[in-house]
């Protein structure tokens, strides 16, 4: 016992969280009593007993439970414990649950982990629909309506799709590039294990009084700033949510630049690899906005600051814009992984090169840029400065251009291909090319002001951010597990149930979101709990549909859970990709390679006879083959 | 390899184009219109849903053609053809393309002009809004003011002067498209002018707490002779409370003086 003490481990990170609880509240109290005031503050913006454990508990417990050891003992000069890699592979199902520095398991982690929360709101958003399938109060009281759809919204983003992306890379980039590992495995396992910590601080807010934060996923400030207590916890989860997300996009970062294997240039990249080194750009440049906006609220929430307190000479405006800088780059956080998704799914099951492949980098490369230049199509009738509107409003269209290439360029790699669709990832990357349109052509709509002064917080919004945000990035999602699903686990998944999931999410994602749109351009906004009763049959519908589409998840959840136990084996390269992953075993050993892999050519030469991506370890090196001519056919006409 | 029938694909796509954008414009999207913004905005409405029509058209037309064309007959082991890319093709997908939105985002510009063109003999109103509760104030006349109901006269251009008292709250008339947020410190302003009289809902678009989507009001659109009564007959001024600063007293000060010196008067009389 004595002995588990020490270790770290779950034990030692139980003690140090309440250690570090215990460290936060006496610390207020103590300075409290020193500053002669009353020692407990509960006003309902207040509470700083309670935020600032809030925050000193999960370093305590992350300390204990060994993400700091090795920095530690390395800056106190003491001799490092020389990594016996006794921490890297999962042997057990108990070794997933340890502070584990192998990308393979921390990507495993990761999706594990993300897939709980993508079910806890999947719930949330149920209840919402239950709300709203009849006009009137049915379940829930105004004010906990509000705290539904603020939390369901906060854990899809930053505890689902985010870091899912983050995980599907983890596992399948290092792999990608021949690498052995990410460049900073202990960062990498620390950033994991702030996503657990973000997601019950979220849903602890539930508990607190006055019910979850109920400001919106936005948290506009004054709302925000006078909230009940609950509104602390969403500051404070964002600040662990997006550090994870920061941490590991340096890590990709610093992996993508000078982990490749020999022979891998730029050009030779798959792109996922340059998809998520842009998703990579957008984080690091703009998660620390949102992460600063949260610490305004919180210090004019609990210091007394007046960053947005009007009354004070405070500007209310100024949130939105810090806040949008980060959400506008954030919604091309939630899309990019995707795209780089699609690309390799698409390429595989149509045997032939990604079409235009450096076209469709340069888009990447082009949409980060513009991304950070259009933040204030959100903010067409928020009173802002109105000069900014129309140069927004063209940067914003203009992001449909490189989305567009992307989509025509997967149109035009299925031409003169072997299309396969015995795959559900192939099923979903179709879909998703249809659904994702639709998306982008009410996005376009959107970005033209005329048409946002109308639509604007109605139904129509809800309708443009499920389709990008669902049939877009979730579809891709599902494209990638399907995927890579064989590679992770070793085994296959029932082709007959992906299929049953594919069918019943498309036509339930139609059913459900469509009609959003002709309800909220008619009149019905959003966020409410309550609405006029002429919307009361749509609504019916939708929430009918939004039943379904939940209801096959569950088909989803027991295919993955039942295939991987007992699915049968999936053999190294069941798609016959070209790619590094299918070179290796599934799972692949503990490092990857017994000997780095050599990049002779590009990543999709499908249909050129003896073309190969990379040279494995072990086998006899032919001679640097000829890159292929780019474009070897002129005209498909 | 086999030439593509691009004519027929080309007439594939135009006619489902049409279709589509046939299907699509039958529905009555914005419901009605009582404002002179709602014919501009809901033709640049029509004209964008028939562009998006025959793009996505073309999208459902290639991915169907290319999936009846090449889909594999099973056992088949083979590679599709190893093109790369075709630049003239990639260049026409960029730049067809970037021709679309810009002409788009010119006709929004044109709109958003017309639409927020001031007339000028336009009269102002002012809202206050409130946790969850809407207010307005007539200081053209004499700074009457009105609790949930909202009387502006027919076909004549209004200026709604928008305030907040506590959070953020948006005013949105559906009928006639326009909606604008009340900002706490600072006052905003929409320009509607209503061209169908009747009795219309004005809606809160910006979650401003529990009571946010009960946050309604009415409005009365009715011809000028019957409002300059109604406004007569209102015994209320606007309280001093709802304004916040001395900026917005002097506002309307300065609102009353223009209409008793005219139209551009000196303002405040500052002697
Ligand atoms: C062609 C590309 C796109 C364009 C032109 C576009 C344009 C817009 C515009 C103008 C708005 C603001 C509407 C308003 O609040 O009045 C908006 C909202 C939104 N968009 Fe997009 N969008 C595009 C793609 C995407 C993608 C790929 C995603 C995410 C995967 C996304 C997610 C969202 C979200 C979440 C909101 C709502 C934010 C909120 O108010 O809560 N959009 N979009
Ligand atoms: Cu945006
Ligand atoms: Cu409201």
């Amino acid at each position: 016992m004595a002995m588990a003490i020490r270790q770290p481990g779950w034990y030692r990170g139980a003690i140090g969280m309440v250690l570090g609880a215990a460290f936060g509240f006496g610390l207020v109290i103590a300075l409290r009593a020193i500053s002669g005031l009353e020692l407990f503050q509960t006003e309902q913006t207040g509470y700083p007993h309670v935020i600032v454990p809030l925050i000193t508990a999960p370093f305590g417990f992350l300390f204990g439970f060994g993400a700091f050891d090795y920095w530690f003992r390395w800056a106190a000069g003491k001799p490092t414990i020389p990594d016996d890699h006794s921490a890297h592979g999962a042997y057990r199902w108990q070794d997933y649950f340890k502070f584990n520095t192998d990308h393979k398991v921390i990507g495993i982690q990761y999706v594990v982990t993300t897939l709980c929360f993508f079910l806890i709101g999947g719930v949330l958003a149920l209840l919402i629909r239950a709300e709203l399938a009849q006009p009137g109060e049915q379940i829930v009281a105004a004010n906990t309506y509000n705290g539904l759809f603020s939390t369901h919204a906060i854990v899809m983003i930053f505890l689902f799709i985010i870091p899912i992306f983050a995980g599907l890379a983890n596992y399948v980039l290092p792999l990608m590039i021949g690498a052995p590992d990410m460049a900073f495995p202990r960062l990498n396992a620390l950033s994991f294990w702030l996503l657990p910590i973000a997601g019950i601080v979220f849903l602890g807010s539930f508990l607190a009084p006055g019910g979850a934060f109920d400001a919106g996923w936005t948290g506009y400030a004054p709302l925000s700033t006078g909230a009940p207590l609950g509104q602390s916890f969403f500051n404070v989860g964002v600040q662990f949510a997006g550090a994870s997300s920061i941490a590991t996009a340096l890590n990709f970062l610093v992996t993508i630049i000078t982990m490749r294997a020999p022979g891998m240039n730029p050009w030779r990249m798959p792109l996922l690899v340059w998809a998520n080194l842009s998703t990579s750009l957008l984080v690091v440049g703009a998660t620390p906005f949102v992460a600063g906006a949260q610490f305004m609220v919180l210090f004019d929430r609990i210091l007394g600051m007046n960053f947005f307190q009007f009354l004070e000479g405070g500007d209310v405006i100024s949130y939105q814009h810090i806040f949008w800088f980060y959400s506008h780059p954030a919604v091309y956080i939630m899309m990019l992984p995707g795209f780089g998704i699609i690309s390799e799914v698409i390429s595989t099951h149509s045997r032939k090169p990604v079409f235009g492949y450096r076209l469709m980098a340069l888009a990447l490369i082009g949409i980060v840029v513009l991304s950070y230049s259009v933040w204030a199509h959100h903010m067409f009738v928020a009173g802002m400065f109105s000069w900014l509107r129309v140069p927004m409003m063209i940067t914003t269209m203009l992001i449909a251009v490189p989305t567009g290439i992307k989509i025509f360029s997967w149109l035009g790699t299925l031409f003169y291909g072997k299309i396969h669709l015995y795959s559900t990832s192939m099923l979903f990357s179709l879909a998703f090319i249809i659904t994702f349109v639709v998306g982008g052509i009410s996005g376009v709509m959107l970005g033209m002001i005329p048409i946002d002064i109308h639509v604007s917080d109605t139904y129509f919004i809800v309708a443009h951010i499920h389709f990008v945000l669902f049939g877009g990035s979730v579809f891709t999602i599902f494209a990638g597990i399907y995927h890579w699903f064989p590679k992770m686990t070793g085994r296959m998944y029932d082709e007959r149930l992906g299929r049953i999931h594919f069918w019943g999410t498309v036509v339930g994602t139609w059913m459900a979101f469509v009609p959003m749109h002709w309800i909220g351009m008619d009149g019905m906004p959003r966020r409410v709990a309550d609405y006029a009763s002429v919307y009361g049959d749509w609504n019916l519908f939708i929430s009918v549909s939004a039943f379904l589409l939940g209801a096959v998840q569950l088909i989803f959840i027991y295919n993955m859970i039942v295939s991987w136990r007992f699915g049968p084996k999936a053999g190294n390269n069941p798609w016959r990709a070209h790619s590094i992953e299918w070179q290796v075993s599934s799972p692949p050993p503990v490092f990857n390679f017994d000997e780095i892999p050599r990049v002779v050519g590009g990543p999709y030469e499908y249909g050129t006879p003896g073309a190969r991506h990379a040279i494995m370890g072990g086998e006899t090196a032919p001679e640097e083959l000829p890159e292929p001519e780019p474009a070897t056919v002129t005209s498909p006409s | 390899m086999t030439r593509l029938p691009i004519l027929k694909l080309a007439l594939a796509s135009l006619a489902a184009g049409t279709v589509i954008s046939v299907l699509m414009l039958q529905i009555d999207w914005f419901g009605d219109a009582a404002a002179t913004a709602a014919g501009p905005i809901d033709l640049l409405m029509d004209v964008t849903i028939v562009v998006s029509s025959y793009i996505f058209a073309l999208v459902c037309v290639a991915l169907g053609y290319a999936l009846i064309k090449w889909r594999v007959q099973p056992g088949d082991e083979g590679d599709g053809l190893p093109i790369h890319g075709n630049t003239k093709l990639e260049v026409i997908w960029t730049v067809i393309p970037i021709i679309i939105v810009v002409a788009l985002a010119g006709y929004s510009w044109a709109v958003l002009d017309d639409i927020e063109n001031e007339d000028a003999d336009r009269i102002t109103v002012n809202v206050y809004s409130q946790q969850f509760a809407w207010t307005f104030g007539y200081p053209e006349s004499g700074n009457k003011w009105s609790e949930g109901e909202l009387h502006v006269p027919l076909d004549r251009q209004v200026d709604f002067q928008l305030h907040a008292q506590d959070v953020i709250h948006s005013f949105w008339v559906p009928e006639w498209r326009i909606k604008k947020d009340n900002v706490p410190g600072i006052t905003t302003d929409a320009i509607v002018t209503p061209d169908e009289a009747g009795t219309y809902q004005l809606i809160c678009t910006e979650l401003c707490g529990a009571g946010h989507s009960t946050m309604r009001a009415t409005v009365v659109v009715e011809p000028e002779a019957e409002y300059q009564k109604w406004v007569n007959g209102l015994s209320q001024n606007v309280p001093e409370s709802l304004l916040l600063t001395a900026d917005q007293a002097l506002e309307i000060e300065k609102q009353i003086q223009e209409k008793e010196d005219g139209i551009e008067g000196t303002g405040v009389d500052e002697t």
